[in-house]
């Protein structure tokens, strides 16, 4: 069983003081560099924001349980379940990528650069009652959708939510109170999930569908404070905004872009997620834990190179980009921002703020691999690619390991294994 | 010997160049250090174009160039400002130098050059955009030396607008956070951003565009500080303190005749 920790969240119940997590969780469904990562998906026009929280669950469903706080009152019809495969065919479209390339034969004549995109591999991806009044909680309302019993809730103060919340299974961590007191007291309601054991589909493995919530409010923001409650250590959570202007970012931690474009050697291909992993973490060290990490911007009418087919505009209203027509005929300008976050309490010690820019600039995470021409390459040219292979290769050795950490003597030794001889 | 502030005159060079020598440190460290900065080009376009609407503005109204004033105006905004728009990289300090000259009462101008020009392309939703959070916390130790030593220098009776600043926003934020029963790590991240400290520093303190009395100056700092916090913290605007900055614009005149005090001048002559 894996789970993350996702955001915003706390999310409790699962047995074994498994609050491992304070978010939601990620099935393992499949290898990305950071499948373990929670998924926010953030659609945010004028002051109207909608955030989708895959919850892929590999637990018992009875145990799932999400709490996040939110700025407004919830009502039925500003909550619904999405589609995993939706979210998962964002997080597919925007995940970094390696790009591939081979060399053509060069004593031929060279013909128009041709470029080939290989994917890392296809992507991953509650009790009722009316409130409580001796504890000065309200139910400001209270609503099923899809598999989900929800509850939004306000309080007076937070012990008594969190003595409602625990006598409800919701098993609030020590600690938490202080942090659900300052929402309450910035005004915020908390919007509480369970499932409902009688609506999930049980064949087999269990999913949960991703839950949607909408709001209007100024705040633009992701509430991650819940879920550094608990010393577990950093958690990764990858946020997708959706916006009709521009790029979003962090504006009270500072966003760096990833490495791009970098030569790498070839034998990386086959452990593209490890290698981004060491990437990853290697940018976090650098920035002492204190940044976000922009890993794709990029308008969604185009993609070059695409790591999977663009979404449809069906896609994009259902995760909450309700600016874009139906019609399948209309391109219309929808900005996606991947930021990658790895944050505790530490260095992370206040929720996200966030805000749209206007900076539409095309970015994306990728690195390079270039096969070598392996036919004969007998004439003048061809001895002098054959010559600068070499350097070539041992630029690509040391791309890696500046990128990475990783030791040069074992970059080396893969790289002469696969026919790659560094000198 | 006095000079027409009434600060002894010494065989010191203009203050502002310490400003000039403090942002040119801090823009060049922004290019180094931080991704999304301003590239070389930007730099060169905006001080550029800063430099030549003063020249252009002094010809027009028959006073002496100097470029003092409009390297800071540029500076300011290659730091602060983003756009991919090479034209309002110009604009902005354009706006900026404009202002300066034509939006004045009684010969003072009423807004800071810098804050002049990020506002106005942010009101008419031009595109570009401010990245607050773009300096990290470590660095901010740095870049608060750096303007610190910059106000002690350039001894321009700015010290005490800054701190009048700095001390009613940290205050509110303080207090935001006491009242939350936040950690105290929330508020001390929350003061240790560059652009914050580059706002307190170089435009809030602009003797040029505050009031001329100390006590009125304490007032104005009070009052683009709570405005600041509010635009911030109750309407999420988190360019808030650029706007209080140019809404208070219009507190100077009314201070200035409140409070009447000696206008101040920098020392080197010419229009500023």
């Amino acid at each position: 069983m894996r789970y993350i920790a996702v955001l915003m969240a706390l999310t409790f119940g699962w047995s074994q003081g498994a609050w491992a997590f304070c978010g939601f969780y990620v099935a393992s469904a499949g290898p990305t560099p950071f499948n373990d990562a929670s998924k926010v998906v953030l659609a945010r026009q004028g002051q109207r924001t909608t955030i989708t929280m895959s919850s892929d669950v590999s637990g018992a469903p009875k145990d799932f349980a999400l709490v996040i706080p939110v700025p407004t009152v919830v009502e039925r019809n500003q909550v619904r379940v999405v589609q995993s495969a939706t979210v998962d065919h964002l997080d597919q479209y925007s995940v970094p990528r390696l790009v591939e390339y081979h060399d053509e034969d060069p004593c031929a004549p060279p013909p128009p650069p041709m470029m080939m995109l290989a994917v890392p591999a296809p992507t991953a991806a509650m009790p009722r009652t009316r409130g409580d009044t001796a504890l000065g909680v309200r139910v400001e309302a209270e609503y099923s959708v899809g598999e989900y019993d929800i509850q939004v809730l306000s309080a007076q103060d937070s012990s008594g939510l969190v003595t409602y919340l625990n006598a409800r299974r919701y098993r609030i961590p020590d600690g938490a109170g202080p942090v659900i007191g300052s929402y309450l007291r910035q005004g915020m309601h908390f919007f509480v999930a369970k499932v409902n054991l009688g609506r999930v589909n049980t064949g087999g493995t269990t999913f949960l569908r991703p839950i949607q919530v909408e709001y209007s409010s100024p705040k633009f923001m992701l509430p991650i404070r819940l879920g550094t409650v608990n010393a577990r250590g950093p958690q990764d959570m990858v946020v997708l905004a959706l916006t009709e202007r521009g790029r979003v970012e962090t504006t009270n931690y500072p966003v760096r872009r990833m490495p791009t474009g970098t030569a790498i050697p070839v034998y990386v291909k086959d452990g593209f997620n490890d290698f981004y992993r060491a990437v990853f973490d290697r940018q976090v060290q650098d920035a002492d834990g204190q940044a976000t990490f922009l890993e794709y911007a990029w308008d969604m009418g185009a993609c070059d190179p695409c790591s999977a087919p663009p979404l449809a505009n069906d896609e994009l209203r259902e995760l909450g980009a309700s600016w874009v027509q139906a019609s399948p005929y209309l391109n219309q300008p929808t900005f996606l921002t991947r930021l990658h976050v790895r944050y505790d309490r530490a260095h992370f010690p206040e929720d996200l703020a966030l805000q749209e820019t206007s900076d539409r600039e095309s970015y994306q995470a990728r690195y390079v691999v270039t096969h070598a021409w392996t036919g004969e390459a007998a004439c003048e040219a061809g001895k002098r690619y054959t010559a600068s292979l070499p350097n070539r290769y041992r630029q690509a050795a040391r791309n890696v390991v500046e990128l990475t950490n990783w030791s040069y003597a074992d970059v080396k030794r893969r790289m002469d294994e696969t026919g790659e001889r560094v000198p | 010997m006095r000079d027409h502030n009434g600060l002894p005159l010494m065989a010191s060079p203009d203050p502002r160049w310490f400003q000039v020598c403090a942002l040119s440190v801090l823009l060049l460290a922004s290019m180094t250090l931080y991704d999304l900065a301003a590239t070389p080009l930007q730099a060169a376009v905006t001080i550029g174009t800063a430099l030549a609407a003063q020249a252009l503005f002094c010809a027009g109204f028959g006073t002496r160039f100097e470029a003092l004033s409009p390297a800071i105006t540029g500076l300011s905004l290659s730091i602060l400002l983003r756009t991919h728009e090479p034209w309002l990289w110009a604009a902005a300090a354009g706006l900026g130098i404009a202002s300066k000259f034509l939006l004045r009462v009684e010969g003072k101008h009423l807004f800071n050059p810098a804050a002049f020009g990020i506002v106005v392309l942010l009101a008419v939703d031009a595109e570009v955009w401010v990245s607050p959070g773009q300096w990290g916390t470590a660095v901010w130790l740095v870049a608060a030396l750096v303007c610190a030593g910059a106000l002690v220098l350039s001894r321009a009776r700015r010290a005490g607008t800054a701190a009048a600043f700095l001390g009613c926003y940290g205050g509110l934020i303080g207090g935001r956070a006491w009242w939350l029963g936040d950690p105290w790590t929330i508020p001390l991240h929350q003061v240790q951003t560059g652009s914050l400290l580059l706002f307190a520093c170089f435009m809030i303190t602009d003797p040029r565009s505050t009031p001329d009395h100390p006590a009125a100056r304490l007032v104005f700092a009070m009052a683009v500080a709570g405005g600041a916090y509010w635009l911030q913290f109750v309407w999420q605007v988190r360019t808030g303190a650029y706007w209080a900055l140019a809404g208070a614009a219009v507190l100077t005149p009314l201070l200035d005749a409140v409070l009447p005090a000696a206008r101040f001048r920098w020392r080197s002559l010419g229009v500023q």
